[in-house]
């Protein structure tokens, strides 16, 4: 075939529309990629991201609009195994491999063309193969259940298993928040890969709220609001201040001067946390009443298993060396797995937590109870047009605010949360933390695992884990990107 | 290093715990009544354990999905009426029914799917169709199986019983099917996330209707082995099946949500259980209290693995 004959254009997409029940997720898209071109797709939580991505690949049909994939317009015939077929593929948000099966295992559902009767075999070395290409010193084996590893190496998994050659083509590549849960030098592996995967003439699309992956890796960034394509720009001749302006919102950027420097608890606050150990004296994990506790580290390094020991100590499960003083609530991360009740409407999925307090005798007061829910749809501006929706119309950065405020509405003076902010936008997320400022300020202890380094500085101290372990604690006037990821790295590079 | 080799240790603790507990009461059995220890003896012990073990098989591919089957002891009761009645007589009209129920079987898989319905709802209600068809077909019991089919379960196997060929024909065949080929995988891939087989492209209603086909073909079969062993039926016949295969397949290692079973566990747990109620004849105690033994077995072999899941959490 002349190189002629191969249209530019990759993937096109005019006037795309899609509504779900009350909500009008994508209002007449166009879109286009070409080959051998990364795009990064950004906007709010509900901006339509996600919704463009499952019409592109093939999950969910469109209820108008026009597809044309490599010149030709592909009509109502348009699903995920045409979308295969023809070489798109994709790695989502919430992750999608069978936590029951092996990494081989999961491999072969993916790409059933594996054959013969020793498939195992060939589609865990193919599966390897990629780990070893895209994150070498992975250290994961085919034969592992993906159930018994960490949030992050699914995610390498699951991003290597789309990146597996196979029988079919692979064209275009659509990447939903890749790095969410990735810590960051697997984050830095995969942007690697990505830059050396466009170079091939092949193509990508990027969706995440890390502006500064966006702006490392593409080559154009599109902007998405309220279902729509606002904005098209080439990644070397804009500004993150322009890109940020067209998503419709202006970024607060962390101020070190102002209330995220106050300090949240008083020295001579009571003690509410205390985790001690029996090796190392500087391992020791104290809070103070109305203190923001940071933990920080690579991903999977013992941080969520504190906060089960914390949520495991407060309901007075023996545990000699948790010490804790009061009730805890926990804010997921993993929402699809911990969070949500996928069957339960909005309200009662935020007010499972505090049902107590509207108790009238046996029974739940409904009116006291709606009141309840109003009062933090407001707190939280969840966009919503009922409470009574069933919990999945709302997305992702949505659900994560219900479980802010099942965790806020309880009466727990401890507050724990998992890396919560995964995967939310940047307007969300200023509220929440305006929002923990003052709950501390009024004598609640929070304590914070995060991924993202920035969140950090809304903390008064921070413990950085290594290794399941706690290997240093820095005050607020101490925190540094380096000194983090030194700590971070330092015993494993020992 | 010694984590993951503590982890495998508790691995092999779990694989190991549904033999030992077969282990531990065929050990009673044999000290109570060192005769059992024979050829004919062991027939005799474990005879009925045969039909049980192909309806556990048929439990375990519903469950390997995250659904559960509360109608295959109806359906067992069924097709062994079948082979009492038309079998004989009309061998074609016989197999076509054969077919259809397997049939109907696929099209309550498929529907489970597309509707989003509960599996028990569905297998409730098709459990009183199966029993009202048996009814039909054999209003009191009796009926006469086939000479073939008779003689065939009273064959005379070589070297070892009948029942111990049968369990390691069953144990192989759903080791390969469910555990090591692709289709198997798909099926428990299909049970531990359905949104994730469903993005790479599968349609999950014919998977699901594969695995009620299959299910039924097991329940076809287990009903034909049941009607050879007793030569006549009864539509009751083999309605305690539904939950005693439930049993087996938890005894055996499966979980009911999350695509967790073991195919050999299951064997092992229908024999067990098996035992477990003739077990009671040799201590002379009534056979009223065959299904609380089942249940106190059934609830120390789970405690018993409760305690390794303990040990596996402190290591």
């Amino acid at each position: 075939m002349a190189i002629d004959s191969i249209p530019e254009v990759l993937f096109e997409v005019r006037d795309a529309a899609k509504s779900f029940a009350a909500v009008q997720a994508l209002r007449g898209v166009d879109f286009q990629i070409r080959r051998g071109e990364c795009i990064g797709l950004v906007g709010h939580n509900g901006a339509g991201k996600s919704t463009l991505m499952n019409v592109l690949s093939g999950t969910f049909a469109a209820d108008r609009g026009e597809l044309r994939f490599a010149g030709l317009a592909v009509g109502s015939g348009w699903d995920v195994r045409e979308a295969q077929r023809l070489g798109v593929r994709s790695v989502y948000q919430e992750l999608s491999l069978c936590a029951n099966l092996s990494l081989a295992e999961n491999m072969r559902i993916a790409q059933p063309q594996i054959k013969g009767w020793n498939w195992r075999m060939s589609a865990g070395s193919q599966l390897v193969g990629s780990l070893e290409r895209i994150f070498p010193g992975h250290g994961l084996r085919a034969d592992q259940v993906v159930g018994d590893l960490s949030i992050g190496k699914r995610q390498m998994v699951e991003i290597a298993r789309a990146f597996t050659p196979g029988a079919l083509p692979l064209e275009l590549m659509i990447l939903d928040e890749p790095t969410s849960s990735l810590d960051n030098q697997a984050a830095a592996q995969l942007l690697a890969y990505i830059r050396a995967f466009v170079a091939l003439g092949k193509s990508c699309i990027l969706i995440s709220h890390k502006l500064r992956e966006i702006f490392t890796v593409t080559d154009r960034i599109v902007v998405m609001r309220d279902g729509q394509v606002v904005e098209s720009l080439l990644t070397d001749q804009t500004s993150r201040d322009r890109v940020v302006a067209a998503m419709g919102q202006d970024e607060r950027v962390v101020e070190k001067t102002s209330h995220a420097l106050d300090q949240h608890g008083s020295a001579d606050a009571p003690m509410v946390v205390k985790v001690s150990s029996t090796k190392e004296a500087r391992a020791e994990i104290k809070a103070m009443a109305g203190e923001v506790i940071g933990l920080a580290g690579l991903a999977g390094h013992g941080q969520t298993d504190l906060l089960l020991r914390l949520q495991a100590g407060s309901a007075n499960l023996s545990d000699a060396r948790v010490w804790i003083d009061g009730a805890t609530s926990f804010v997921a991360g993993d929402r699809q797995t911990d969070g949500v009740f996928g069957l339960w409407s909005i309200a009662r999925n935020m007010n499972v937590c505090w049902l107590s307090q509207f108790r009238r005798r046996v029974f739940i007061d409904l009116k006291k109870e709606r009141d309840g829910a109003e009062h933090w749809r407001q707190r939280l501006g969840l966009v919503t047009p009922d409470l009574d929706l069933p919990i999945f119309s709302l997305s992702g950065g949505n659900q994560q605010k219900v479980l802010f405020a099942r965790a806020l509405g309880s009466s727990a003076p401890i507050i724990l949360m998992d890396d919560p902010m995964r995967g939310v936008d940047v307007g969300t997320k200023h509220d929440v933390y305006a929002l923990i400022a003052d709950e501390a300020s009024r004598g609640r202890t929070f304590v914070w695992y995060t991924t993202e380094f920035d969140e950090l500085f809304h903390c008064d101290r921070v413990y950085v884990f290594n290794n399941g372990k706690v290997v240093g604690e820095l005050s607020r006037a101490e925190l540094s990107e380096e000194r983090v990821l030194s700590m971070s790295f330092d015993e494993v590079a020992a | 290093m010694s984590p993951i080799h503590a982890k495998r240790g508790v691995q092999i603790l779990h694989d190991i715990l549904p033999a030992l507990a077969l282990a531990m009461l065929l050990a009673a059995v044999f000290w109570r009544q060192p005769r059992a220890m024979s050829y004919f003896g062991i027939n005799l012990l474990l005879n009925l354990a045969i039909p049980l073990m192909f309806a556990t098989m048929a439990q375990m591919m519903i469950l390997a999905v995250s659904d559960l089957d509360l109608s295959i002891g109806p359906f067992v009761s069924l097709t062994a009426s079948i082979g009492a009645t038309l079998l004989p007589s009309r061998p074609e009209l016989a197999v076509l029914a054969f077919a259809l129920a397997v049939a109907a079987y696929a099209l309550a898989g498929a529907l489970i799917e597309s509707r989003q319905l509960p599996s028990i709802v569905v297998t409730l209600g098709l459990s009183f169709v199966w029993l009202g068809c048996a009814v039909l077909l054999l209003p009191t019991p009796g009926g006469l199986a086939p000479e073939w089919l008779s003689s065939a379960m009273a064959y005379r196997t070589p070297w070892l019983p009948m029942p111990i060929w049968m369990a390691l024909l069953a144990a192989v065949l759903g080791h390969f099917l469910v555990t090591r080929s692709a289709f198997g995988t798909l099926v428990r891939g299909l049970g531990g996330n359905p949104t994730a087989v469903a993005r790479v492209g599968w349609s999950l209603i014919r998977v699901r209707a594969g695995v009620y086909a299959l299910a039924g073909v097991f329940g076809v079969l287990s009903g034909l082995m049941l009607v050879g062993q007793t030569t006549s039926a009864d539509p009751n016949i083999a309605s305690r099946y539904t939950l005693v295969s439930i049993a087996a397949v938890i005894l055996g290692g499966g979980k009911f949500v999350g695509g967790y079973v073991s195919p050999v566990g299951a064997v092992i747990g229908a024999l067990t259980m098996t035992l477990a109620a003739s077990f009671l004849t040799f201590l002379n105690i009534a056979p009223d209290w065959q299904v609380g033994m089942q249940g106190l077995i059934l609830i120390m072999v789970l405690g018993l693995r409760a305690a390794i899941d303990r040990l596996e959490r402190i290591a």
